[in-house]
């Protein structure tokens, strides 16, 4: 479980986010929401500590994280995997090298029983045999699924996934949704899954939060979110006409 | 103040990155790989530069001499001294900084754009020390050797220039490049060799680190990390010319 307290942030004297309280649950897919620039990416940042927040805490299984010790953050980081935009595979690597680095770094494990791991975690997104492939040969799809391989390869108890669905086709934008909910209720991980894709909501939306300029000013379920009366949370979610429609139908 | 602001940048990354070393096994494989990207990558360059600046040296030295009095090994030693002391480390290094530092700025910068910092330092990596000390390491171990190389070559060049354009006899030629030689000399050329590596990976290094925005930056970034380092090149060229030999 993962808990914000109060996060304030600012840049430059513009205030970003303006005291954020959230739970997020082990085993559920929590969704942040929210227009462009509405302080999503900050506050995921702020959470995962690649920011720090001006104000507020962070607590990962109640360990105050913001107030930590370098040495014990990253222990905590030892336990966090996460889905880049863009992948975020390193170039230079091949995939297996991209999946073995969290290992080579972290775990004490032989050769052996690292490549078996390599092989279980690409198995499990589905992309075994393109072990010696580099990043630059692979589809977007693929590399946000070696991304996700990667992000597993530690077992963590958190994951985090920066819009996994930008820039894919709708039936692997799905399959990503699927793998990332499943992986979530197998592993009984606390995921959090930053989106704009209102298909993902419907999908995979355990708990949803919506930011709006700043401010947490929504939290509900995939379920409650068609019934809502906020307006700006309306706006956002029933843009498109499909929404609009699946709205008047249930 | 955008340069003191640039100073203090640099001096709170370089302390970063040398404070929590990462593991051991992970950066031996970097360095070779350093090793072989940044200095024997940069072997076929020197080798063309340094045959060419040795040639010219003579063929200048030679055609300035209008005295009788200015005896014939003259040549051999200017082209040596020229050499050793400015053209294989300051003219070298000033070269490497174009080529080594946009490609080392360019790297670390689009690694940012592209979020792999941000993977590593989410897994727990010094991203600084895992990215930047290799560089470091295999520049200030190998370029040393590309200064020696780069001397030899020079004073050959030289050599094969008087053996066929005949401005001056070989043996004259050899009498110089033997003349009056200090071992110093080779120490001074090192020491500076091996402080303008340290400038030609980290100040690159530094700009590549600080890039925000996209593809555009990291242009601005490789750019700003070459003229930056060429810069303090010649600076500290300066300091330890006045520090070492006067």
């Amino acid at each position: 479980m993962i808990e914000l307290r109060n996060i304030h942030k600012s840049f430059n004297g513009k205030q970003i986010l303006h005291g954020i309280d959230v739970v997020y649950e082990k085993g559920k897919t929590n969704l942040i929401i929210g227009a462009s620039g509405s302080g999503k990416s900050v506050l995921t940042k702020c959470t995962v500590g690649l920011i720090d927040p001006d104000q507020g805490q962070v607590l990962f299984d109640g360990k105050d994280f913001t107030n930590m010790k370098l040495d014990d953050k990253k222990d905590i980081r030892k336990k966090i995997g996460m889905l880049f935009q863009g992948g975020a595979l390193f170039d230079s690597l091949t995939v297996e090298e991209n999946i073995k680095f969290p290992l080579r770094m972290h775990a004490s494990m032989t050769e052996k029983e690292m490549q078996a791991r390599v092989n279980f975690c690409l198995g499990r997104v589905d992309m075994s045999g393109i072990n010696d492939r580099y990043p630059a040969e692979i589809s977007g799809g693929m590399q946000k699924r070696v991304g996700i391989a990667r992000a597993i390869s530690l077992n963590p108890s958190y994951l985090f996934c920066d819009e996994p669905n930008s820039g894919l086709d709708p039936s692997t934008a799905i399959l990503i949704d699927n793998l990332i909910k499943e992986l979530t209720e197998e592993f009984q991980i606390t995921t959090i899954v930053v989106t704009h894709d209102m298909n993902s909501v419907m999908e995979i939306g355990d708990h949803v939060i919506f930011i709006h300029e700043g401010h947490k000013h929504w939290e509900g379920t995939k379920d409650t979110i068609l019934k809502t009366t906020n307006k700006e949370l309306s706006d956002l979610v029933f843009a498109s006409e499909l929404m609009k429609k699946v709205r008047s139908l249930g | 103040m955008k340069i003191l602001q640039n100073v203090g940048e640099y001096f709170i990354l370089m302390g970063r990155t040398f404070s929590e070393p990462t593991k051991a096994s992970l950066i031996r494989k970097q360095i070779v790989f350093e090793i072989n990207s940044l200095g024997l990558g940069s072997m076929g360059i020197i080798t063309i530069i340094s045959a060419f600046m040795g040639a010219v040296i003579t063929l200048q030295t030679a055609s300035n001499i209008d005295s009788a009095l200015i005896p014939e090994y003259t040549v051999g030693f200017t082209a040596r001294q020229s050499m050793i002391l400015e053209f294989s480390t300051t003219i070298i290094a000033l070269i490497l900084a174009g080529k080594v530092g946009s490609n080392i700025a360019s790297e670390i910068g689009m690694m940012k754009v592209t979020e792999q910092i941000d993977a590593l330092e989410i897994m727990g990596v010094n991203s600084a020390s895992y990215l930047i000390v290799p560089k470091i390491i295999a520049a200030v171990f190998i370029n040393p050797f590309l200064a020696i190389w780069s001397m030899f070559v020079g004073i050959s060049g030289g050599y094969l220039v008087a053996e066929f354009s005949g401005v001056v006899s070989t043996d004259a030629f050899i009498e110089g490049v033997q003349l009056d030689f200090k071992m110093f000399s080779i120490y001074y050329a090192l020491i500076k060799t091996a402080v303008f590596a340290f400038i030609i990976t980290s100040i690159p290094a530094y700009y590549g680190y600080s890039v925000k925005g996209g593809a555009l930056e990291v242009g601005v970034a490789s750019t700003k990390g070459v003229v930056t380092s060429s810069i303090v090149i010649l600076i500290a060229n300066y300091v330890i010319t006045q520090l070492l030999l006067i």
